[in-house]
C-alpha cells in the first residue's frame, strides 16, 4: 500500500481531515495546477513507461525546481525500480512516484514542524534569510498565530539596516497586538540584548527576531549574523531554540546555497516557504530537505496575517500530485 | 555573479577544445555538461534545450567538419548562440516627454522601492536632470517610509499621499511633476503576485490613466523556473518595455537572465549589483555572454582604453611590434599608457582567459611599475635599444642610478626577453590565444 492509497483513504473517511486538507490546498491550487495538468497530459499520452516519458517527467519535475541534482538522482532510482519491478504501465509508475518523492523527503528522520519550546523562560526564534523573502511579514503571521494560542510575544527589530524595515515591524506589532523592541540608528546585536533583557524581565514566553535581509555569500553581512547569534546565546542559554530560514517560493538552485551558507552561521533548524500561492512551487525544498536536511515547519500562503500553515509533506506532495487521482478513477 | 555559471561552461569548453573531430558520441558528454550547467543555474527548461539541440545540431553541421580546429569553432558556435540568448544589443530607456515616466513592477520583495532610489540617482547623475520618486505601493506596511527614507538619503523629493488610491496618487504625482519643474518621475508600486487579478488591474489602471514612457518588470535574479510564469503574467496585463535583474551581486547563476529575452522578447535594460545607491549597470548582452563563458570583457577594457590611450603612440608601437623591433624605449612608452587605465587588477580581470590564466586574483603593486620605470629611465637610449649590451658594469651603474638593485635590473630584462619572445610567437601565428 502506497502513499497514494494514503490519500484515497484520507479522503473518502475523514471528513474534518479532508476540511483541513481542502484549506491547505486551495492556497496551493494555483501552485498545483500547472504541474498536474502536465502530469496527467504525460499520464493521458504515454500508457507504456520509455525513455520519452522519463524525459517528460524530469521536465516536469525541473520545473517545479526540484533541483537538478535532486532530480537526476530521482529519475535513476525510478529507471532501476522499473527495470526491477518491471513497471510497464504509466500508472503504476505514478504510485511509485509519489512514494520516491516521499521517501527523499523524510529520508528516515523524524519530522517535527512544531517550534521547539524552551521550558525555563523566553522560547527564542531567530529569522534569517535573504533580501526581499519575506522575513517581517512571515514574523508577523507566526506573532498571531503564538498570540492566538495565548502566548505572550515579543518583536525584535533587528533590521537596523533596510530603510523602513523597522517600522514594517511595528506596524505587524500594532495589526496582531504585540510588543516591539526598536532602537534608533543602533548595532543589531544591541538591539537583539535589549529585547531578550526586556523578555527575561517580564516572563515572554517567546521572543521573535527579525534581522536585515543579507546574500549568503556577503562575508561581512554573515559575521553581522553570527555576532547576533552569540549575544542571543549569551544573554539566554540554549538559545535561539529556533532558527528559522525563510525562503521565496520563486527560488530556483541558489535555495540550495542559501541553506548551506545560513546553516553554516547558524543553528537553521527549519524552513519557512513564503510566497506559495503564487504559480511557483517552491519544489527547492525538498532539494534542501535532502541535501542539508532541514525541514519545513511553516508555509506562506498570502500577505494576511492568517495566511500561514505548519508545513504537511504529505499534503504537500499530494497537493503537487492532485488529478493524478482523479485520473485514475477516470474523472 | 555569473562567474561559476561560466566556469563550469569553460571546463566543458576545455575537454573539447583540443578534439580533432567532432562526433555525435565524443561531444555527448561535454552536451551533458553544458546542459547540467544551465539547468543548474535556472535557465529555463525550454531555453536549455532549444539551446543544446541548435549548438548540437551546428557542431555536427558542416562548418565544423570542414575546419581544422572543430574545437574552436565549437566555442565560437557556443559563444555566439549565447548572445543570441541573452539578445543583441543594449537597450536604452526611453526618456521622452516632460516629465518622462517610469514605472516599476513586479512580485513582492524583488527590489523595486530600492531599485526606483537607484535609478532616480543614476538619472540625475547621467543626465543633469530632476527626478521625482512616487510612493504608490500603498499595501506594504511601511512601504512608504521606506521611499521617504531613500529620498532622503538621496536628497530626491518623493511624492506621497499616504495609503490613498495608486492611480489617483500617480495622476496626481505627474500634476506635481509638471508644476514643480520635474524631469522624469519614478513610480514605485506595490508588489504583487500576477495571478492576483485585483491588483493586475489597478496596475492596469495606472497605465491606461498615466501612459508612461517605460514599464520595468523588477526580477529577483535568483528566480527558479517560475520566472518565466512571472513575465509572461506581467507581460500580458501591462505593455512591458523592460526588465531590471537585481540581487546579481549573490552567488546565482542567474539563469533568468538567459531565459527572459529569448522567451518573451522583453530586453534586460539594468541590473542591480549592490545594496548601495550606486549598485546599478546598464545590461549589455554581448558583454554578458562573453563573461559568462570566461572571454573576459574586452569592450569594457576597449572603451576604457579609448579615454585614455594615444592613438598615434598606440599605431608606431603595433607597427613596432610587427616587424619584431620591439625595444625597451617603446616597453616603458607603452607602460606609461598602461598607467593611466588605472588599477591593473580591474584591467586584468576583463582580460580573455584570465580565470584560466590564475591572473582573477593578481595584487599589483602600483610602486612595481614605477622601479620599471625607474630602470629603464636609468638606461642610456642606446641601451635602451639594444639592452644586450647590458654587461656586469653597466647593471651596476644602472642600479645605483634607479636606486634599485642589480637582481631586479636582471629580472626586468629577463622578463622583456621573455615578452619579445611571446611577440614574436604571436607574429608567427603560433601563439595560442584563449578564445
Amino acid at each position: 500500500m502506497g502513499l497514494f492509497d494514503k490519500f484515497k483513504s484520507i479522503f473518502s473517511n475523514d471528513k474534518k481531515e479532508k476540511r483541513e486538507l481542502d484549506l491547505y490546498t486551495n492556497g496551493l491550487e494555483k501552485t498545483r495546477e500547472q504541474f498536474v495538468s502536465k502530469l496527467s497530459i504525460l499520464n493521458h499520452k504515454y500508457t507504456k513507461v520509455n525513455e520519452v516519458y522519463f524525459e517528460e517527467l524530469e521536465e516536469i519535475l525541473i520545473m517545479a525546481d526540484i533541483g537538478v541534482n535532486t532530480v537526476m538522482e530521482f529519475i535513476e532510482r525510478l529507471r532501476n525500480r522499473v527495470k526491477k519491478e518491471q513497471i510497464e504501465d504509466t500508472k503504476d509508475l505514478m504510485e511509485v512516484i509519489v512514494d520516491e518523492m516521499f521517501i527523499i523527503y523524510v529520508n528516515n528522520s523524524v519530522i517535527i514542524n512544531k517550534i521547539n519550546k524552551n521550558n525555563n523562560g523566553p522560547t527564542v526564534v531567530l529569522f534569517v534569510g535573504v533580501n526581499g523573502v519575506g522575513k517581517t511579514t512571515t514574523i508577523g503571521k507566526i506573532a498571531n498565530k503564538l498570540t492566538n494560542e495565548g502566548n505572550k510575544v515579543l518583536l525584535v527589530a533587528g533590521d537596523t539596516f533596510r530603510a523602513g524595515a523597522v517600522e514594517q515591524l511595528k506596524e505587524w506589532g500594532q495589526r496582531v497586538n504585540c510588543e516591539v523592541v526598536s532602537k534608533a540608528d543602533a548595532d543589531p546585536a544591541s538591539v537583539v540584548y535589549d529585547g531578550l533583557e526586556l523578555a527575561k524581565k517580564e516572563n515572554f514566553d517567546y521572543v521573535l527576531i527579525d534581522t536585515a535581509g543579507r546574500l549568503q555569500n556577503k562575508v561581512n553581512l554573515m559575521n553581522e549574523l553570527e555576532k547576533i547569534n552569540k549575544v542571543i546565546g549569551k544573554v539566554i542559554e540554549g538559545a535561539p531554540h529556533e532558527t528559522l530560514l525563510v525562503i521565496d517560493a520563486t527560488t530556483g538552485q541558489n535555495g540550495i546555497s542559501q541553506a548551506k551558507s545560513f546553516k553554516e552561521i547558524t543553528n537553521v533548524s527549519g524552513l519557512v516557504l513564503t510566497k506559495l500561492d503564487g504559480t511557483a512551487k517552491g519544489g527547492i525544498v525538498l532539494a534542501i530537505k535532502e541535501s542539508v536536511d532541514i525541514p519545513v515547519k511553516f508555509v506562506g500562503l498570502g500577505e494576511k496575517k492568517e495566511d500561514l500553515r505548519v508545513f504537511d509533506i504529505e499534503k504537500y506532495i499530494y497537493g503537487l500530485f492532485k488529478g493524478m487521482e482523479d485520473l485514475e478513477n477516470g474523472k | 555573479m555569473f562567474e561559476s555559471l561560466g566556469e563550469r561552461l569553460q571546463n566543458a569548453v576545455d575537454k573539447i577544445r583540443g578534439y580533432g573531430k567532432i562526433t555525435e558520441d565524443n561531444i555527448s558528454d561535454v552536451v551533458r555538461e553544458i546542459r547540467l550547467a544551465l539547468l543548474e543555474a535556472d535557465v529555463n527548461y525550454k531555453v536549455v534545450k532549444e539551446f543544446i539541440n541548435s549548438v548540437k545540431e551546428k557542431a555536427l553541421g558542416e562548418e565544423v567538419k570542414k575546419s581544422l580546429k572543430p574545437g574552436e569553432v565549437f566555442v565560437k558556435i557556443l559563444k555566439d548562440e549565447l548572445v543570441e540568448l541573452l539578445g543583441g544589443e543594449k537597450q536604452d530607456l526611453n526618456l521622452n516627454g516632460t516629465p518622462a515616466t517610469l514605472m516599476l513592477v513586479g512580485l513582492q520583495g524583488t527590489g523595486k522601492t530600492t531599485m526606483i532610489g537607484k535609478l532616480g540617482l543614476m538619472l540625475r547623475k547621467k543626465h543633469h536632470k530632476k527626478p521625482l520618486l512616487v510612493a504608490c505601493d500603498v499595501y506594504r506596511p511601511a512601504a512608504i517610509d521606506q521611499l521617504n527614507q531613500i529620498g532622503k538619503e538621496l536628497n530626491i523629493e518623493v511624492y506621497s499621499e499616504g495609503k490613498g488610491n495608486p492611480v489617483e496618487i500617480s495622476n496626481n504625482a505627474i500634476k506635481y511633476a509638471k508644476e514643480n519643474g520635474f524631469d522624469y518621475v519614478l513610480i514605485d508600486t506595490a508588489g504583487r503576485l500576477h495571478i492576483d487579478d485585483e491588483l493586475m488591474t489597478e496596475l492596469k489602471n495606472i497605465n491606461e490613466n498615466i501612459k508612461p514612457n517605460e514599464i520595468l518588470l523588477v526580477v529577483d535574479s535568483m528566480t527558479g523556473q517560475d520566472a518565466i510564469n512571472v513575465i509572461e503574467g506581467f507581460n500580458a496585463t501591462l505593455p512591458l518595455t523592460g526588465a531590471i535583474l537585481t540581487k546579481l551581486d549573490g552567488d546565482t547563476r542567474g539563469g533568468a537572465a538567459l531565459s527572459i529575452r529569448h522567451l518573451t522578447n522583453v530586453p534586460i535594460k539594468f541590473i542591480g549589483v549592490s545594496e548601495k545607491m550606486d549598485g546599478i549597470e546598464e545590461f549589455y548582452p554581448e558583454r554578458m555572454a562573453t563573461r559568462i563563458l570566461g572571454m573576459g570583457d574586452i569592450m569594457t577594457m576597449l572603451e576604457k582604453a579609448e579615454e585614455v590611450i594615444d592613438q598615434d603612440e598606440a599605431m608606431k608601437t603595433a607597427k613596432k611590434l610587427q616587424k619584431g623591433d620591439f625595444d625597451l624605449e617603446d616597453f616603458l612608452s607603452q607602460l606609461k599608457q598602461i598607467k593611466k587605465l588605472g588599477p591593473l587588477e580591474n584591467l586584468i580581470k576583463m582580460i580573455p582567459g584570465a580565470n584560466k590564466m590564475g591572473l582573477n586574483n593578481v595584487k599589483v603593486n602600483p610602486k612595481d611599475m614605477a622601479h620599471i620605470e625607474a630602470i629603464i629611465l636609468s638606461m642610456t637610449p642606446k641601451e635602451r635599444k639594444n639592452p644586450e649590451i647590458l654587461k656586469s658594469s653597466r647593471k651596476i651603474r644602472i642600479a645605483k642610478g634607479s636606486g634599485r638593485t642589480v637582481e631586479e635590473v636582471n629580472r626586468l630584462l629577463k622578463q622583456f626577453e621573455q615578452m619579445k619572445q611571446m611577440m614574436k610567437q604571436f607574429k608567427n601565428g603560433n601563439l595560442k590565444m584563449p578564445f
